[in-house]
């Protein structure tokens, strides 16, 4: 069967069972557009690219698939950048499709040509150039094996506009021998010795954590962690990439660690002898200053990347694997934990003392962002799932959001990328449309990609978001106030410029607005009712609101700062 | 994998925990770039990089490395070159258990009165004269890195010398294994 390059490529992502494509034409990859019209391919059309790529990974992210994305050359390539690096440093397996100049163009500043190769060299997993409509099956198949096996990523494949245009004998690869991958090895065997090492440590330890960390969810293990800590007593702590990895609602959860963790997970870690590391990679924001964090901790690393042992703490035991094999293989040791009873009392005792808190909200307003987020969790279905920009809302919704099954959350972790929520949530939507789709957004990150709000309107995507409008960038805002005497620089926004409620309803969504806890319950319900059209809530919020718990960066944690009222207990 | 060992060779342009990762590639379009872009990326110190056709296989290239294994742990930067997917396996050699070799080429002007000071020198060193005109002489030396920097030392006395050199090879000595990792 003769394909052109387009349509090989089109029944390519067809063959690899995609089922939605996030995307925007333009000159370069207009081969690849017409063939779409005749595919069974749903294709999103978003109004920014950046949109098509933060969407591309809230589906990834909400259905465990990767997300596939497509975009023109040069601007169009350059615009998907920012989420190519939130997924590389989030781990999301995505695959990205560029279109390309001419082969014969190549490297002559033809229009519209840029080297997203070479760009995104240091930010994707990998990425292709195709070079001969022959190849494009391969480099899909390859793409796609390469995004999701070992540790996920995203990969680009970048395709040339004659390279569309030419024709091709169909053939598509049978199977991983065929992808012309001889340095790629993404698994190997667990090694024994190494667990019986480890097993030791556990079996040896009086005060261990379970650091749980994104990898517990890319490997699905949530079940065999469960088990396994169940069977232990061990205590499991979250971090910001694998909130909804063990139910929030767990005696034994001791929630989400780092600089704006709670007190008991991050003294836990503090004062642990074992920290058992799930997929985790001791980011800056979990250790605080690195010489002081955990001093008296054994660490057992489990990985499915190698170079992460060692790369920020030195492990006692390094297990390359991934982290449901390695929780059957502990759980299959029969390895007993020593009675942890003193270590749970001296736990339980800081739960006590140090819950998360904030103070009431007067009546009459403002709102308290906390309090909106509990009430939003409160009155919505079991399995919503919730994403957010980046910023103080983001961090609330982390702590106070009850999260009770993988998945669920979609967050921007290790890039931190302001506006990630709305398209975010978008694509967690259009993955599992059977999904109530909240996002807790910040009026600053919403006004960065808003308008994909018309893409999820005219596409039937009917998410809800919530604006918490403390009229600033207030994650800086907090900064300045803590650490720079309270000198504000750049960081007003207004809450009233723009009108959220009208930009909405310009979108043709729902735009609603609460000023009080009585509007706040009001339009809540009101949200709720709705689920043809997106709705958006601008929750006027208390502006001098800061997030607690707070290690402050460089600090260790043991220099952890609890909320005010919680001040002068300890 | 073996701790790095300092290497006690006497060398100006090698740190003394340097080691030699020998390094088969893809031979595809930017994995030199690749490499290159991921060791600056992560703060690695190369000392040197030579790239050539696999022996075997046309599919293929060998990259010597000479890497300062201070600047990172060596398991951290072989970690991360695994990890590029055009990276088909690395050979680890510690200094002491490689052999290595270095090409010298240099260009030195020459006068009658420096000229015989200079033959005496590159026959000392056992390098070899490639080429010749009334104003310089271009010698040659094929050694080791502690060979070549000798020379170099020596030739710091002439004036306006072109030098150049290749970086290194290196294969295991015979009776010594690598780390080979697949
Ligand atoms: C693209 C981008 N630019 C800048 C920043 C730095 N930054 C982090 S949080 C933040 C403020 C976010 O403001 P808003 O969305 O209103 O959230 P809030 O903190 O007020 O809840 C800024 C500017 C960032 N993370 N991402
Ligand atoms: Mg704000």
């Amino acid at each position: 069967m003769q394909l052109t390059g387009a349509q090989a490529l089109i029944k390519s992502l067809e063959q690899q069972g995609v089922d939605t494509v996030f995307g925007l034409p333009g000159g370069a990859i207009l081969p690849v557009y017409d063939p779409l019209l005749d595919s069974s391919l749903r294709h999103i059309l978003v109004r920014h690219e950046q949109g098509a790529g933060h969407m591309a990974e809230g589906y990834a992210q909400a259905t465990g698939r990767p997300g596939v994305a497509m975009v023109t050359s040069g601007p169009g390539a350059t615009n998907i950048v920012t989420p190519i690096t939130n997924a590389h440093m989030d781990s999301t397996p995505l695959v990205v499709i560029t279109g390309q100049v001419a082969t014969a163009s190549i490297g002559l500043d033809a229009f519209q040509e840029c080297d997203i190769t070479g760009i995104t060299m240091g930010v994707t997993k990998h990425n292709f150039l195709v070079q001969s409509a022959h190849e494009l099956p391969r480099a899909v198949a390859a793409a796609f094996h390469l995004a999701t096996t070992g540790r996920p990523g995203p990969v680009l494949i970048d395709v040339p506009k004659d390279v569309a245009q030419s024709t091709m004998d169909w053939w598509y690869p049978a199977s991983v021998d065929e992808y012309d991958l001889p340095g790629y090895r993404p698994t190997i065997e667990l090694d024994e010795d190494l667990l019986d090492r480890a097993v030791a440590l556990i079996a040896a330890s009086r005060r261990p954590v379970l650091y749980v960390g994104g990898g517990t969810l890319k490997s699905r293990a949530s079940a065999e962690l469960l088990a396994f800590a169940e069977r232990t007593r061990i205590p499991v702590v979250t971090t910001l990439m694998a909130r909804g990895a063990f139910p929030d609602s767990h005696p034994q959860h001791l929630g989400m660690p780092g600089m704006h963790g709670t007190y008991t997970a991050v003294t836990a870690m503090q004062r642990s002898d074992l920290l058992i590391t799930l997929g985790a990679r001791f980011d800056d924001r979990v250790t605080g200053r690195i010489a002081a964090f955990a001093p008296e901790a054994k660490v057992i690393h489990v990985d499915i990347d190698r170079a992460e042992f060692g790369k920020i703490r030195r492990p006692d035991v390094a297990l390359q694997t991934d982290v449901a094999t390695a929780l059957r293989a502990f759980d299959q040791s029969g390895v007993r934990s020593q009675p942890l009873d003193d270590w749970w009392r001296e736990l339980e005792e800081w739960r006590e003392r140090y819950p998360l808190t904030y103070e009431e909200p007067e009546m009459d307003g403002p709102l308290r962002p906390q309090h909106v987020i509990q009430a939003i969790a409160e009155t919505t279905e079991p399995g919503t799932i919730v994403a957010s920009g980046v910023g103080q809302h983001q961090m609330w919704a982390a702590q106070y959001w009850p999260f009770e099954e993988p998945n669920t959350w979609i967050n921007s972790g290790g890039a931190g990328t302001m506006g990630f929520g709305v398209p975010a949530a978008i694509g967690a939507k259009a993955g599992r449309p059977d999904r109530t789709v909240w996002c807790i957004d910040g009026d600053g990150c919403f006004q960065m990609t808003a308008q994909e709000l018309v893409t999820a309107r005219s596409e039937g995507i009917p998410i809800k978001v919530a604006i918490l409008n403390n009229a600033y960038l207030g994650m800086v805002r907090q900064w300045q106030e803590m650490f720079y005497d309270e000198r504000y620089s750049e960081v007003y926004l207004s809450p009233d410029l723009p009108d959220y409620v009208k930009w909405a309803e310009a979108m043709g969504c729902v735009g609603l607005r609460a000023t009080n806890v009585k509007e706040m319950a009001d339009v809540i319900d009101e949200a709720n009712a709705i689920t043809d059209v997106p709705v958006v809530i601008d929750f006027r919020t208390d502006a001098s609101e800061k997030v607690f718990p707070m290690v402050p960066a460089g600090a260790s944690n043991d220099d952890i700062m609890v909320h005010p009222s919680q001040r002068g207990a300890r | 994998m073996t701790p790095p060992e300092p290497f006690l060779g006497d060398t100006v342009h090698t740190p003394v925990r340097h080691h030699i990762l020998s390094v088969l590639v893809e031979n595809k379009a930017g994995v030199l770039a690749r490499i290159a872009g991921m060791f600056a990326r992560r703060g690695f110190n190369i000392y040197s990089l030579a790239v050539a056709p696999a022996e075997s296989d046309a599919r293929f290239s060998r990259v010597t490395i000479v890497v300062d294994a201070e600047s990172a742990p060596l398991e951290q930067i072989v970690g991360q070159l695994d990890k590029l997917v055009n990276v088909v396996a690395i050979t680890d050699l510690s200094p002491q258990d490689a052999l290595e070799r270095e090409l010298l080429l240099a260009t030195v002007p020459t006068e009658d009165a420096t000229r015989g000071q200079l033959l005496d020198l590159a026959a000392g060193a056992g390098a070899s004269i490639v080429d010749v005109d009334g104003t310089a002489l271009t010698v040659m030396l094929a050694g080791t890195p502690g060979a070549c920097d000798a020379l170099e030392r020596s030739l710091e006395s002439f004036p306006e010398v072109e030098l150049h050199r290749t970086g290194r090879v290196a294969l295991p000595r015979l009776g010594r294994t690598a780390t080979h990792e697949e």
